[in-house]
């Protein structure tokens, strides 16, 4: 099933670690294998946050395989090394878990793609997020879980995105779990809930132009593609149109850059989303109740219709 | 091919007590009857007063123990409960076989009202998908905006929702009427068999598709037509109806509705035949 949920301060900073754990946690019976977050933070802009998992948490129904903390350290080492190789330069180090890291590093180049594929090419090694302000953390468990676990809930910012999710085809484990970074995009993270049916067509042709896939979750082609059409020169929302006609299935989902947020719904209409808009905020999720968690006051909400696409931005 | 209606396995089939029937795509319909009253029982019903009001806050009460209280409240014969606090949780207010005013000071989630047979509704927000399904009679008020399958399979009733409702609105519908007086969705009336849908805004792309029977009117915009959905002529009884039932409902009184559209099957897709589905599986 899934849930997602997404909010939007327009013209100020607020708690947004805190208020999305708590419009996850609201759906939390839309799936609790594992939460997302993408958090757009204040920060000065002017290192990369990274966000990076070594190794997987293996929990019950998890298809990963456990390993030794030696065997991460071991590839942590080497990620240093090979950004030091690159140039990049760790300016601040955190490693919240043995499997989990998050580093502040100084780097000049913008191509990320060829950042990126130097260090996935690390076995075990993948880049949760790459931005000067995004962070996907996302962990196996229900939001509150992976909130304390990753102490995000005074986390300071603009906008973020999260998911609750129930896994029905891939598995239960970090690289399957939402949200899913627009790689090689800068800032750029997904959620979707739904399904795609077309999802190894695109593949295939989306790693003929060079782009990669972390996983077999099908919501990562919506990640994938909509990073090809900015690649092409196509703004945010172009992109998102695009894919109404580009991606087969049912679908609901938001996509997030540095100083926007947007949302699309397939056709069919076939997912729920609630929305409400005002001013200074938008917050939208898979149910009324996760909103209320955020607003408890009466307020105007709607379902977007069919076939809409919707950009805000801070 | 044996003709059925002469062979051994239709008196087979009427021993074991199934019956064949001429469909005519009319559902079928039992009444009551006063001179039986005394032996009828409707399992969940309360003699209840109008005029004797109570609150309800449901703030920190989980979907069940709300229900459970307004039974509570029901069977100590309060009439107009007034729910505080709904904040958009799910499934409140379902399977009230009663005559009762009902109050939601709130909004309200999924499944709001369902498998209800009687009461007067109020809901001064929104309700999320699914509200009123399988609404066997009364009346249900929104005051605000709908999400999707609002009104899905009702067989009878008023639905009404002041604001705009999502996809499939009235799908699967058997009866009764939902007004709405704003947008509709994608695939509105998908599969409708009965009753009416009156939509006095927009309507998205593939409106009565699939529809058996029915009638929809539009007083706006149609995305596109489904398979099956025809134009039909509004006739002066129709504009009658129509301005009778949109005063009713509070809604568009005003509203010029020998402009409005009617929608109905083309019946070009019945594909009806006398057997019962069970006989079906005896023929076989």
């Amino acid at each position: 099933m899934c849930g997602i949920a997404g909010l939007i301060h327009r013209g100020k900073s607020s708690n947004v670690g805190s208020e999305l754990q708590g419009m996850l946690q609201a759906l939390k019976h839309r799936g609790e294998d594992s939460t997302g977050y993408a958090l757009y933070g204040d920060t000065d802009g002017k290192n990369f946050i990274m966000r990076f998992k070594v190794g997987e948490n293996v929990g019950e129904g998890s298809s990963s395989v456990m390993e030794d903390v030696s065997v991460y350290d071991e590839r942590k080492k080497i990620v240093d090394q090979t950004l030091s190789e690159m140039g990049a330069k760790i300016i601040k180090e955190e490693r919240t878990l043995p499997y989990s890291l998050r580093y502040e590093v100084d780097y000049e180049t913008k191509d990320l793609l060829d950042f990126s594929q130097r260090i996935e090419s690390i076995p075990g090694v993948e880049i949760l997020s790459m931005g000067k302000s995004l962070e996907v953390i996302k962990d196996l468990g229900n939001a509150k879980m992976v909130c304390d676990r990753y102490s995000l809930d005074k986390l300071v910012g603009t906008h973020a995105i999260g998911h609750a999710r129930m896994a029905t085809e891939s598995g239960v484990d970090i690289k399957s779990a939402h949200p899913f970074w627009g790689y090689p995009f800068s800032d750029v993270s997904v959620v979707h809930n739904g399904q795609l049916t077309n999802y190894w067509n695109n593949r295939r042709v989306l790693e003929n132009k060079g782009m990669r896939f972390m996983s077999e979750c099908d919501s990562e082609l919506i990640a994938v593609y909509i990073a090809q059409k900015m690649r092409e020169g196509a703004s945010l929302e172009e992109g998102m149109k695009d894919s109404l006609t580009g991606l087969d299935g049912v679908f609901t989902y938001f996509v997030a850059t540095k100083d926007s947020l947007g949302m699309a719904k397939d056709t069919m209409a076939a997912k729920p989303l609630v929305l409400y808009e005002s001013d200074d905020l938008v917050a939208m999720g898979s149910e009324e109740i996760a909103i209320r968690s955020v607003l408890p006051h009466e307020i105007d909400t709607y379902d977007p219709f069919d076939g809409e696409v919707k950009v805000w931005q801070i | 091919m044996a003709n059925i209606k002469t062979s051994e396995k239709k008196s087979k089939a009427q021993s074991m007590g199934m019956h064949t029937e001429v469909l005519t795509g009319r559902t079928q319909q039992k009444f009551f009857n006063p001179d039986e009253a005394e032996n009828f029982y409707y399992f969940g019903t309360y003699d209840v007063d109008f005029n004797k009001r109570t609150d309800l806050d449901v703030m920190n009460m989980s979907a069940p123990e709300a229900n459970k209280e307004i039974d509570n409240l029901m069977s100590q014969g309060y009439g107009t409960i007034v729910i505080k606090n709904p904040q958009g949780k799910h499934s409140l207010g379902v399977g009230i076989l009663n005559k009762l005013n009902l109050i939601f000071e709130g909004s309200l989630g999924y499944f709001g009202m369902g498998s209800c047979d009687g009461p007067i509704v109020r809901i001064n927000g929104r309700v999320g998908w699914s509200c009123a399904e399988n609404l066997m009679a009364g009346k249900v008020v929104i005051e605000k905006n709908a999400g999707s399958c609002f009104g899905a399979a009702i067989r009878g009733g008023d639905l009404i929702c002041k604001g705009s409702v999502g996809a499939r609105t009235g799908i699967d519908m058997k009866g009764g009427t939902i007004i709405i007086g704003g947008d509709a969705g994608a695939f509105t009336g998908f599969m409708m068999q009965r009753g009416r849908i009156i939509i006095l805004g927009d309507v998205g792309i593939n409106l009565g598709d699939s529809m058996y029977d029915g009638t929809i009117f539009v007083g706006g915009e149609i995305g596109s037509y489904g398979s099956d959905a025809v134009d039909a002529e509004l006739t002066s009884s129709d504009q009658d109806w129509l301005r009778r039932k949109l005063k009713v409902a509070e809604i568009g009184e005003d509203f010029d509705v020998s402009k409005m559209k009617k929608i109905v099957a083309g019946k070009k897709l019945w594909n009806y035949d006398n057997l019962e589905p069970t006989e079906k599986k005896g023929a076989i």
